[in-house]
């Protein structure tokens, strides 16, 4: 299955395995941890605001290669972004995921994200990819909560 | 002889299939014994006055028996019906523990227990003020005699263990920790769910006060689980699910229950899957546990072997192969065991990745979770092969990733 080989390429694996945005932050003004207890994959994400600005992210944590890189990658696309912005594209990620998305245009503002467009064909590693950007929409929720 | 031609699934479908302790594949001798019964035999037992009524009732009764010949129980009516494992486990945690654990008893189980004889002795002991003891694993993933002497006290009252863990494939002592658990007057509550597919049973040889499987580990349907219990000891404790079919009389305000084994057994039984573990149980008497062990230890062994070779491997099993059943947990270092079985997967082999429903024996093995690759009657050595070559390409893949 050539799918498979594709998948696991060389962006998702200097993400998973040797990700620059694995780190604690020095301060940070909002962390929210996210789990899956089925695989024992555990995350942690730290955000610095600046006003309404994402101004600094990180994350720490353990689990496969999947809900790593797609943490790192989904840190590299929110950064710099308005929580409006990072919320539509954390929506927009989702429903690319679920398979709703027609317009392949729409999945542009997703960067590099768009590699797990194809996760969908492997329905038992949805979870997965999802588990960072479930809980940075927890995160987001929490940090709309204090304002 | 070819066990394989056996299994349709396994003829329709070009895999590995290497996770048979989640749940075993189909032999077409079951699956033709289900589709029989509700071709024409199907009704609700012991509930009609007609011919097809009874037929059914016979059935249901007869697989009872089957069953308890099986295991070697005294008599039928220790034999309960329940739907998993699972169920039985909470049966005596309810309707045993419960009842019968006091302020400072203490309840002593094994650190390698599945999720399902665990979580419910934790709730009996939060109840009753009763305290849950763990009898830990030694560098070679087994319980030492040491360990289980000085674990089981004067004040314990409940032993659960496994006879083989669906993790480590250690086969536990547990003739000898039920003799033990007697001599301090503790009960013991056997879980061979992970054992009874592959060898005999014996309850009165084991003397076990309480054993519990389930039939799909052991090629019967999906949905069909046993729990034996000694006779003196079921008729003393009330009845865990009620309704239908297990009282006797019924009144506004009061009721008084069936008898032994009705009395555990509400509403209607999946009589369908009940049928399914009689075939199940009459093929594995067919084929034999000796023939089911010396393919079993071939491939096992064979697996061994191959996997030792592979230096990137981490096994978790006992170096003692007489103490080692045909469960095989392993990791790939630095790769995340979904990661490896989605590669493999993709190659058809099915392996088994995650905490395996063992999350406290994970913990304290200090990992997150493992590969596990499950053997049984139908497995040859090309599985072992094929399991090679794919966990030599999902090295592959990762190798230069991997940070030493």
């Amino acid at each position: 299955m050539s799918e498979l080989d594709d998948f696991y390429n060389e962006l998702i694996m200097e993400h998973s395995m040797n990700s620059y945005h694995k780190k604690q932050l020095g301060s940070c003004d909002f962390c929210e941890k996210g789990h899956n207890p089925n695989c024992g994959d555990e995350i942690e994400l730290q955000v610095k605001l600046n006003g309404n600005v994402i101004e600094d992210m990180a994350f720490t944590g353990h689990g496969c290669a999947i809900s790593q890189s797609s943490t790192s990658i989904m840190i590299e696309t929110l950064k710099g972004k308005t929580i409006q912005e990072a919320k539509e594209i954390i929506q927009t990620f989702i429903e690319m995921i679920k398979r709703e998305i027609k317009d392949e245009e729409k999945l542009e503002k997703l960067e590099d994200a768009i590699a797990f467009k194809n996760i969908a064909n492997m329905p038992a590693r949805v979870k997965c990819a999802l588990l960072a950007w479930h809980t940075m929409e927890d995160l987001i929720q929490q940090a709309e909560k204090k304002e | 002889m070819n066990i394989k031609e056996d299994f349709p699934l396994l003829n329709n479908r070009a895999i590995s299939y290497l996770d048979s302790s989640a749940t075993t594949q189909k032999p077409k001798q079951v699956i033709e014994a289900v589709q029989k019964f509700y071709e024409q035999s199907n009704a609700n037992p012991h509930r009609g006055a007609y011919e097809l009524s009874v037929e059914a009732t016979e059935i249901y009764e007869e697989t009872r028996k089957k069953v308890a010949d099986f295991i070697h129980a005294k008599q039928a009516e220790e034999i309960i019906f329940t739907k998993n494992a699972s169920e039985s486990l909470n049966l005596v945690a309810y309707s045993y523990g419960l009842e019968n654990l006091r302020q400072d008893d203490e309840i002593v189980i094994s650190i390698m227990e599945h999720h399902s004889n665990l979580v419910p002795w934790q709730y009996v002991s939060k109840k009753t003020g009763s305290q849950l003891n763990y009898m830990y694993i030694n560098e070679e993933f087994e319980i030492s005699e040491k360990e289980w002497k000085e674990k089981i006290t004067n004040k314990t009252k409940i032993v659960g263990i496994t006879h083989s863990s669906n993790v480590l494939g250690t086969i536990n002592p547990i003739k000898e920790i039920i003799q033990y658990a007697h001599e301090k007057g503790a009960i013991v509550v056997v879980d061979v769910s992970q054992s009874i597919p592959h060898m005999k049973i014996d309850v009165q040889d084991l003397d076990a006060d309480f054993l519990v499987f389930s039939g799909h580990k052991m090629l019967a349907p999906l949905g069909i689980g046993v729990l034996y219990g000694k006779k003196e000891l079921l008729e003393k404790m009330s009845p865990f699910l009620m309704g239908g079919e297990m009282i006797e009389y019924v009144y506004e305000q009061e009721t008084t229950f069936a008898p032994l084994p009705q009395k555990f057994e509400a509403g209607t039984q999946n009589v369908g899957a009940v049928v399914g573990l009689g075939a199940a149980i009459n093929y594995l008497q067919t084929v034999g546990y000796d023939t089911i062990q010396s393919i079993e230890q071939e491939v096992v062994s064979y697996a061994n072997e191959q996997l030792s070779k592979l230096d990137y491997i981490t096994l978790y099993e006992t170096p003692n192969g007489e103490h080692h059943s045909s469960v095989i947990s392993f990791n790939i270092q630095g790769v995340h065991p979904h990661d490896v079985a989605s590669i493999l997967d993709s190659e058809g082999v099915c392996i088994r990745s995650g905490n395996h429903c063992a999350q406290p024996l994970m913990r304290y093995l200090g990992i997150d979770s493992t590969c596990r690759a499950s053997f049984y009657l139908y497995n040859t050595k090309e599985d072992v092969d094929r399991l090679v070559k794919a966990l030599e390409k999902a090295y592959k893949m990762f190798e230069k990733y991997i940070k030493k």
